[in-house]
Formats: C-alpha cells, structure tokens, sequence
C-alpha cells in the first residue's frame, strides 16, 4: 500500500512542477507588476496587463493571421495527404515504392533546417513576407502520408471491393470509404498539426516581416523582445492570450483527443 | 498506360510536387551552395569546391556547436522518453485526479516555446527567480543559471525535457489502453511481479511507440531552438549554441551563405545517419504486430 | 468588432500578395527597432500620421523586435526583394551595411548643399559612425549616451552621499563594494552594479570601458580592430574585477533583466541606455539617479542607439520622401517631443532650446543629465563584418567574466577571430 501511496504522491509532484510555469503566468498576469516576484496570498487582482499587452501590439491581427495559417495548413495537408496515402496503400503502380521511399525523406530532413534553402525560393516566387510562404514548405507532409496510409492499409480490403461493385468510381471510394473511417487518425493528426503550427517559430520569423503576416508566436517575440528590460506581468499576460484559444481546446475536447490517438494507432 | 498507374500518379502528384520543392530542392541548392564562397554585394558568387567544409573544420564555433548539440541530444531524448513513460504509466492507472494530471503533463506541449521562454527566463533569474528562492529555503546560495557556462545548457535541456514529455506521453497513453486487459490478468494468476509484469510484457509491447516516440525526439533535439533564441542567443562564449541556431545565426545574422550551407548540409547528413540507424538497426528489432 | 467582409477581404489580401505593395500613392516602408514597457509604438505611430497630413505621404513603421532582429528583418526582406525604403538600425552597423550594397548614401538620397549644413547641426558624437569613404550614409536619430543609473536609497544606507556619484574606477569600485549586501546566511540580496555582458550588448558595455581607458577599438575605416592593447585589457580586467571584488555577480548579466534588477533592489547601480529614463522614472519605488560612467581617471562614455539609413531600392522619388521624413524628425518641437517621451537625447543643439523641453528638464534635471557627458562620448565599436566581430567580442568577454579565460587571453582571442573575420577587407 505505501509503494501504491508513494507512486500516487510522485505522480502529483511531477504534475505540479510540470503545471508550474503556468500557475506563474496566471498568477503574474493578474497582479500588478510588483508581485511579479513576490508571492502575496493578499495581492490584488487586476486585468491591468491583459489591457496593456493587447494595446501594446496589434494581438488581434496576429490572431487573424494564426487563425489563417493553421486552417490553410490543416486543409491543403488533408487534401494532398488524403489521394497520395490511398494511393500508396491501395494502388499498384511503378516507381510506387521508390516514390514513398522518396517522401519519407521528409521525416528526418524537416524544413524547418532549410531555412536558407526555402527562403532563396521563396524570393523568387515572390512570396516573401505572405501566409502563403509560411504553410508551403508544410503542406506536402511525410508525416502526414504515412500515419494515413498505414491507417487505410488497416482498411479491411472487403470494404472497398463492396463499394466497387456498387458503381463507385475511385474517388467515391476514397471518400466515402476511407476517410469516414480514418476519422480517429484525422483527429490526432490534426491535433499534432495545429499545436505544431501554432506555436511554430524560426521559420515564420524568417519569413515575414510585417504584421500582416506575423504569426502569434513571432509576434510575441517581437513584443518581448525589449530595449528596455522585461516587464514579466505583461509578457506572461500576452502568453496567456496566445496560449488560450490551444489550451481551452484541449480541455474541453482531451479525453476525445486521446481516443483519436488510441484508434488512429499512432503508437 | 494502365488505367491504375495514371491514377496512382495523379493522386500523389501534389504531395509530390510540394516535397520536392520545399524539400528535395532546397537541399539539392543547399549542397550546391556550399562549393560556393558568400557572394559579396553585387559580384557572383565564386566555386571554391571543399574549401567551405575545410573552413568549417578550423571553425572552433562549429565545434561547439556540435558538441553542445550532441550533449543536448543525450540527455533531452532519454529523459523526455522516459520521463513520458512514466507519466503514462501513472495516468493509466486509477489515480485520484487522473485527468488533472494528465492534462498537467500535457500543457507544456499546447504553449508556444516562445512564450514560455520567458517564464522560465524568470525561473531562472538569479537571486529573486523561483529557482534560487526555492534554493534559499533550504539555505543555499544563488546561482546565476542561464549566466554560468556550465548551467546554461543543462537549463536549456530541461526547458525541452518539460516541453516534449507529456507530448509522447500521449503516443504512450495511447498504445497502453489499447492493450488487451486479458494479458495483465493472465500475469495476475502466474504471479507474476509488476515489475517483472513491465519488463517482460508491457515494455517489449510498447516498442513500436517507442521507435516513434524516438523519431520524434531525435528530430526535436535538432529542431528546438526557439528557446535559445530567446533565453541566450547562444550564450554565454556559445555554451549554447546549437547547431540550427548557428545556421540561422550564418545564415540571417552574418548573411554569411557558404557558412550557414555548409551547416545545413553537415546537420542533414547527420540526420541521415540517425534516421539509417534508427529505420535500418533499431527498426529491425521491433515487431511490429 | 472586424466585420466579416473585411476579415475575409484581409484574409485573401494576405494570404497571396506581399504585405508591402508599391502603390500608386507613395507608401514608405520603415523598419523600426520598438521597445516594449513605453507606448513607443504609439508615439511613432503619430509622427507618422503628421507626416502624412503635411506631406501626403504615407509612412508605415514596421516594429520589428530589437536592434539585431530589426537588423536581421531588414537585410533579409531587401535580399528577398522586399525590403523597406529606411530603418532605424545601429548606427555602428554603417560598415557591414555598406558592404552589403544596400545602403544608399545621403548624397545618393539627394542631400544639398543646404542639407549638408544641416547635418552638421547634429551634435558632432552622433556623426561619429555615420561617415565612411568621405560621404555621410546615416541620420542621426535614436541617440543615447551609455549611462548609470543608481539607487540613491541604497546609497544612503551604504553610507554614501546620494547625490556625489563615483567618477573613476576607483571610487565606482569601493562603492559598488559598499552598495553590495548580504542577509544572515551570507547570500547577496542587492548586487553593487550590474552591466550587460549578453549577446547584443556587451560590445557595448565594453566600447563604454575601452573608452574609460581612452582607448580606441578600430580603425575610422572598420577594417582593423586593437583589441589585443594593454589598455583594452586593462579595461576587460576592471570588469572583471567588480565580479571578483565581489560587487558584482559571477557569470553573464542579461540586458533585458537589468531594469527588472534594479527596480527590484537587487542592482543598486545598472549600466543602461538613457532611452530606459522614462521607463525607471514611472516604475521605480525609490528615489534614483542618472550619473554618466566613471572612467580611469574621470567620467567618458560611449554613444549608441540609432539612425536612419536609406536604402538603394527606393525610388529616387522614395528616397526624397525618406529623407524629407528624417529631417521632419529633426525639427527641434519634435526631438524635444521624443527626448521627453522616451528619455534619448535630442540630436540638436536646438532641441534644448525649445520652452517644452526647457520646462520640463527645469522639472526633472536627470533628464539632462546624459548630454552634458556628450563631449567626453566616443562612437561605437563598428567595424566591417560587424555582427561577426561582435560575436567574437562577446563570446570572449563571457568567457572572461565566467572565469574561464583572463582578460589577456580573451582579448588576443579576440584580436585573432576579428584579423581573420577583417583579413579579406585589409587592402594592400
């Protein structure tokens, strides 16, 4: 019973120091800034910084621009990730397997190393400085085609053979078929894409320069960046914000979230 | 043609095409750039063949880099694996407050790097920081963390520990309640110890997720700089300097091109060599079911 | 409230078009390094609002993070072909600026005679890194002296007289000593002085102390560095030293945790910009002062801070609007405005000569402080390959302060990466 007892206490501890820097961030954003490094049971409450961080820095269009590029990101990977995983789970072709050897490259050469690479590109497309620029670089993802295609292969073949028989031409199939019953690997997949892009950072902050492109994450950095010292209350009020719409999310949809990774057979 | 081959094509064609432009290309062009030296205003860039790579031997910095990047990699994939583990382990079981727990150990990986680089840059704040008031309760003396040589970077390895685990805790929580119960029941009857129960049954079990959950942290451990660019920019004297970080500084604080395309190429056939590893020794060792 | 037309106007204007098109009606875009804690942005955001009703041209600053990022933001977008017509980057980064053939000089962007008259009514410290090649390649506008700032409740209480600053290494030294405490367990709770020794910023914090020793650190034409000097040594040693004497901490000090320091009691002296007055003078709970840096023997210091550069993909027409706006920050009601607002000195003489800004130092004399210690103020360390040679300096200087380098080591150190960074620009 104590060894049950000592797990349960070492599990809450690793909790708390893991939820630590976010206690922080709550605590500082709604005290004045001379609590920021006092902790007062007694300290008054105020909205101050969220007011003063949203003024300082046009947060609504960051916002905007996140909002933007995830969703962009999200759709153009399942529209290209979808045909090319079916394909390589249930076509037979030539040069198919040489092909899918090709695009595993990506799952070690992510593009986030080709920095430079992609920004030459980039400036020849004149694109620089767009939303555009940010999500290209992800949206033919390696990852992407092989979560789905290991799921479609798990597609009982009798399915499809039903469905043909039926009449159904070959994207009937794929999409009335496979994607309904890929849902789960969607779900976590698009979970690890959002969270990811979200708080994506080197290469957004390469590759634009003004606020209508900056994303949440560069945005912030350019806001905390300071000639001035830091102001811990406003930054971690900022934080916050940028944090929320990703962390409200997951609250209300975790235990969905861990289903879809369990069924999606990420593991 | 067959009816099936055009298809085939057709349907990865896009995903093709975006790989190979943002992918194949520019490291085919990253190669290519580093035979060349850094073009200097508006005359063209010059061939010099090694010369890059042989600067790159003499060029202590990169050493460093390499260096803190490898010690970076040792400790921050066995420690988030593990640590992962564990923390599923604990939230698989029915422990008070689960799902507080389990989302506890999950919010590092919903909150921007960027931002809470600047929580924990308060951590580590000498003197009045969390750390060295939890330090002074129990009568120690301050420590200027992020501003020693010899901390710093074990302080950007924790930053990435906290930040990765209850990611793969995730991968873990998933493969473990897909385990079928009957198993730990037949153990329950042989008498069979817990320990014994992990070590024989569930670890080998989970060895898929494992390979995956490695993948992922190889890749992150060269991928993770954005807390460097926030907390240290590399320092103090490049005690944390990583190799991205190094190629970002080449490549978009010196401009310096042949540098920052001699990194990348280094950096990506190091990744080659992981991934050989990791698919072609590692893989043939896991049974995949 | 955003309507949802011009969300989705917005949406499809951003996802495909670069964010800085060229317009009919002329638009400049303008990198500006912001600094968080003052409304700066908002201040900038209305010069450029007057600008445009005067003139009709529209200015948009682009806040691009501190002078390295706003640096590195603007290098890159004119290498990607979309790049602002002017920037307020550091004035020390003319030599690399120049080498990278983006910079359009002042004759260039139609400077006359009458401007050239102009110019020459800067103070002459903020021209001291805007002259190469015989031409002018920069504005003076974002103008700061290094200073101190020190507690004067601390001083009180270490016994020191709050209103007499030390004004050699000696006396700053035997002060910070004084200034240093500690509670019963023997753990510092307030450091004597602090001074930035961070990426970025430590060159700066060492010009300050190589200036100290009257030393000069490069060549007026940035291709040769004397870091390898007694006296540069000498001043490396005297940094080192406050960590020794045990009046300041071991190791690196941050730029960005410096005001947080001292407004914390924890730094009982901080070297800083005077672009922090404003910030320290609305957070501090205690009586303060501003007092310029001691030196060897007496008080020398060393300029920074900004000013704007013109760059070669404007436009003739862009470049005499860029120029027209450099000068209409100039006009002395609006450097007395800025000076006020942020705490930079005024670029000119007759700034100082403005009732506002003659009323409010009368108010607040600390606000004067920093120019009286312009004549003993040299330019920046600012060289060729300049991020590159700071790089070396500071990786150097840090290893220093960790203890794992002496100061002669660290500086022939650093003499020998910057005589292999400068070796190509040494002409026969």
């Amino acid at each position: 019973m104590s060894t049950r007892f000592l797990e349960i206490l070492g599990a809450w501890l690793l909790a708390i120091i893991w939820v630590l820097p976010l206690l922080y961030a709550v605590w500082t954003a709604f005290h004045p800034a001379e609590f920021a490094t006092s902790f007062t049971l007694m300290a008054p409450l105020t909205l101050d910084n969220f007011r003063h961080a949203w003024d300082a820095a046009p947060f609504a269009r960051y916002f905007i621009n996140t909002t933007m590029l995830v969703t962009l990101i999200l759709v153009a990977q399942f529209l290209v990730c979808t045909p090319a995983a079916f394909a390589f789970a249930r076509l037979d072709f030539p040069g198919r397997d040489t092909v899918f050897a090709v695009v595993l490259v990506q799952l070690m050469v992510m593009p986030d190393v080709l920095l430079t690479g992609n920004y030459r590109t980039m400036a020849q497309l004149g694109l620089v400085d767009t939303i555009l620029s940010i999500a290209l670089p992800y949206l033919g993802s390696a990852f992407g085609i092989f979560l789905l295609r290991q799921t479609f292969r798990q597609i009982p073949q009798a399915l499809d053979d039903a469905a043909r028989l039926e009449g159904c031409t070959l994207m009937g199939r794929l999409w009335r078929v496979y994607v309904p019953l890929a849902k789960p690997t969607y779900i976590a997949y698009g979970l690890v894409s959002v969270s990811y892009h979200w708080n994506n950072f080197l290469w957004p902050l390469v590759i634009t320069n003004s606020v209508n492109t900056r994303p949440l994450t560069v945005g912030l950095s350019v806001f905390a960046s300071t000639d001035q010292g830091i102001d811990w209350s406003i930054i971690t009020a900022a934080t916050l914000m940028t944090s929320a719409p990703l962390l409200v999310a997951f609250l209300l949809f975790q235990r969905q979230f861990v289903q879809s990774f369990m069924r999606a057979g990420i593991r | 043609m067959r009816r099936e081959t055009v298809q085939g094509w057709l349907l990865i064609l896009p995903a093709l095409l975006l790989l190979v432009a943002f992918t194949h290309w520019p490291a085919a062009t990253t190669l290519l750039d580093s035979f060349y030296a850094t073009p200097k205003g508006s005359r063209p860039p010059r061939f010099v063949g090694l010369e890059n790579y042989l600067d790159l031997l003499d060029d202590p910095v990169f050493w460093i880099a390499l260096r803190n990047n490898a010690i970076y990699a040792l400790w921050t994939i066995p420690a988030s694996v593990i640590l992962a583990l564990v923390m599923a382990l604990a939230v698989n079981t029915a422990i008070p407050g689960r799902a507080l727990a389990r989302m506890a150990y999950f919010t590092p990986t919903m909150l921007p790097m960027i931002a809470v680089a600047n929580i924990w840059l308060f951590f580590f704040t000498p003197d009045y920081g969390l750390f060295d008031h939890v330090i002074g309760v129990f009568g120690g003396g301050r420590h200027n963390w992020l501003g020693d040589r010899d901390t710093a970077l074990p302080a950007m390895i924790v930053v990435a520990v906290w930040k990765e685990a209850g990611f793969f805790m995730i991968f873990y929580l998933a493969a473990l309640q897909a385990m079928p119960p009957d198993l730990k029941e037949c153990a329950a009857l042989e008498g069979s110890s817990r320990w014994n129960f992990f070590r024989r049954v569930t670890l080998p079990l989970l060895m898929p997720t494992t390979l995956f959950v490695l993948v992922n942290a190889v890749i992150n451990a060269f991928r993770l700089v954005d807390h460097v660019v926030v907390m240290t920019h590399g320092g103090p004297d490049n005690a944390t300097n990583l190799l991205l970080y190094y190629i970002y500084q080449a490549g978009f604080r010196f401009w310096d091109t042949a540098l920052a395309a001699t990194l990348t190429v280094v950096l990506l056939f190091l990744l080659g060599m992981l991934a050989w590893f990791q698919f072609g020794v590692l893989g043939k060792r896991v049974h995949y079911r | 409230m955003i309507r949802r037309r011009t969300l989705l106007a917005a949406s499809a204007a951003s996802l495909a078009a670069p964010a800085v098109v060229r317009a009919q009606a002329m638009k400049l875009s303008f990198y500006y390094p912001i600094a968080v804690g003052g409304p700066i942005p908002a201040i900038f955001d209305g010069y450029c609002k007057e600008f445009q009703a005067k003139t009709g041209v529209e200015v948009a600053p682009v806040y691009a993070g501190n002078y390295g990022e706003t640096l590195t933001k603007a290098v890159t977008a004119i290498k990607g072909g979309n790049g602002p017509h002017l920037a307020v980057l550091l004035a020390a980064e003319m030599h690399s600026l120049q080498d990278l053939d983006i910079l359009a000089s002042l004759p260039d962007v139609g400077l006359d005679a009458e401007g050239e008259k102009w110019m020459a009514g800067f103070y002459p410290a903020f021209l001291a890194n805007s002259r190469a090649d015989g031409k002018l390649w920069s504005v003076p506008f974002q103008r700061s002296t290094s200073v101190m700032y020190y507690n004067k409740s601390a001083f009180a209480e270490a016994g020191l007289d709050p209103e007499k600053f030390p004004r050699t290494w000696a006396e700053l030294q035997a002060a910070a000593v004084k200034l240093t405490r500690k509670d019963a367990a023997g753990r510092v709770t307030r450091w004597g002085v602090k001074m930035a020794a961070d990426t970025g910023n430590a060159q700066w914090t060492f010009g300050g102390l190589a200036n100290q020793v009257m030393h000069q650190l490069m060549n007026e034409a940035g291709t040769e560095t004397y870091f390898n000097h007694p006296k540069a040594i000498e001043a490396l040693a005297f940094w080192r030293g406050l960590a020794s004497a045990g009046a300041a901490p071991e190791g690196v000090s941050n730029w960005g945790q410096l005001s947080p320091d001292f407004l914390e009691g924890n730094a009982a002296i901080i070297q800083h910009t005077t672009g922090n007055l404003t910030n320290l003078k609305t957070n501090a709970k205690f009586p303060f002062g501003i007092a310029g840096l001691p030196g060897k023997d007496g008080p020398r210091t060393v300029v920074g801070g900004g000013n704007i550069y013109f760059f070669k993909n404007a436009n003739a027409a862009e470049r005499k609007a860029a120029l027209a706006f450099a000068r209409f920050l100039a006009e002395p009601e609006r450097a007395a405005n800025w000076s006020m607002r942020t705490g930079y000195i005024a670029t000119r003489p007759e700034a100082y000569e403005t009732k506002v800004l003659k009323d409010y130092i009368a108010g607040f004399p600390a606000a004067d402080v920093a120019r009286g210690f312009l004549p003993v103020a040299v330019g920046e360390l600012s060289t060729f390959e300049n991020q590159k040679v700071y790089a070396a300096l500071t990786n150097n200087v840090q290893a220093c302060l960790n203890g794992a380098k002496t100061p002669a080591q660290a500086m022939a150190d650093t003499q020998a990466e910057a005589d292999r960074i400068l070796k190509p620009y040494k002409k026969a």
